[in-house]
């Protein structure tokens, strides 16, 4: 069960180009993108993580039943970000101006107790 | 494979803490960017490296258990297990510096402005998640210990290196964790300036 043998470039290289990653997402936190801000973040890591896990953890190279495995935990971590999101994010869509549930909504000041419960679709 | 399916278990186990993250940030996005101009990024970026370099001797310890070269996997585990070190040292340093600016929830906590109550939330789940992988990190290091005990007593081969493999999957994943709180705790509200 020697399993597959990578040669040391690659690892070395997949730590280049981690290293590489690195600086590029903290360089781009300081450029003011406003709302492109989080998904260059994001796909910046998400690469990162996919170049660890095929190459560090072999993945790349193992059983189809273990990428399987590694597909089933994003998928469900996808499911429960995603729909969770899709929640928040159109509450209020039809019966705020803008929706409740976007950005902004928490800089606004705290409705009233007395106010309707129906609008704002507050948590 | 049973490897990981706990590292799957994991997955939703921090998933849970991420999607809370989410959801705080969208309700205070003001907040969530004054507090999050209050971590050092110039320790998160060198825990980063450090984390990264740890993962990088973790692979070589595997490939040299593979290739059943006995010396250079005690050496190479033995220098992930030094910067693993070094990552909880850094972080105890970024821990007390948050005590010092009384940015720790339930220890007197202070935050100028309006924000104090999202920034107190803010300052919980960095707690939280970062304290959650630092625990990570320790349980890393005793198992790391162990392999390497027993890398140097020679119970290894190309025949049987499991356990190496094993923590060095547990580890790559302690990895993956940093790699994602890194950009989302220190830096992505960074450039969002709310007057």
């Amino acid at each position: 069960m020697a399993g597959h043998v990578s040669p040391k470039s690659t690892y070395y290289a997949i730590f280049g180009a981690l290293m590489v990653l690195t600086i590029v997402t903290i360089a781009v936190a300081y450029q003011p993108l406003g709302s492109w801000n989080f998904p260059v973040a994001i796909s910046i890591a998400v690469t990162k993580a996919t170049l660890v896990i095929l190459f560090f953890m072999h993945a790349k190279y193992s059983s189809k039943l273990t990428k399987l495995f590694v597909a089933t935990a994003f998928f469900f971590l996808a499911v429960l970000l995603g729909l969770t999101m899709t929640d928040v994010l159109s509450r209020g869509l039809k019966t705020y101006p803008g929706g409740a549930g976007g950005s902004g909504y928490g800089v606004r000041e705290p409705r009233p107790a007395s106010a309707a419960p129906d609008a704002a679709g507050a948590h | 494979m049973g490897m990981w399916l706990f590292l799957i278990t994991e997955v939703m186990f921090f998933g849970g803490l991420f999607l809370a993250y989410m959801l705080y940030r969208i309700w205070y996005p003001r907040a969530w960017s004054e507090a999050s101009l209050e971590l050092n990024v110039l320790l998160g970026g060198t825990n980063t490296i450090v984390l990264i370099g740890s993962s990088l001797t973790m692979a070589l310890a595997v490939r040299a258990a593979q290739t059943g070269l006995r010396k250079q996997t005690v050496v190479w585990l033995l220098l992930t297990m030094a910067l693993g070190l070094t990552f909880l040292v850094i972080k105890y340093f970024e821990y007390a510096e948050k005590f010092e600016h009384h940015h720790v929830p339930g220890f007197d906590f202070h935050f100028p402005g309006p924000d104090a109550g999202p920034a107190e939330i803010y300052f919980s789940l960095y707690f939280l998640m970062t304290g959650l992988h630092a625990t990570h990190m320790v349980i890393g290091f005793g198992l790391l210990s162990v392999i390497t005990w027993m890398a140097a007593r020679g119970r290894f081969s190309p025949d049987w290196y499991t356990p190496v493999e094993m923590s060095g999957l547990y580890w790559h994943f302690v990895d993956i964790v940093w790699i994602f709180l890194f950009p989302l705790l220190y830096l992505v509200d960074r450039a969002h300036h709310f007057a």
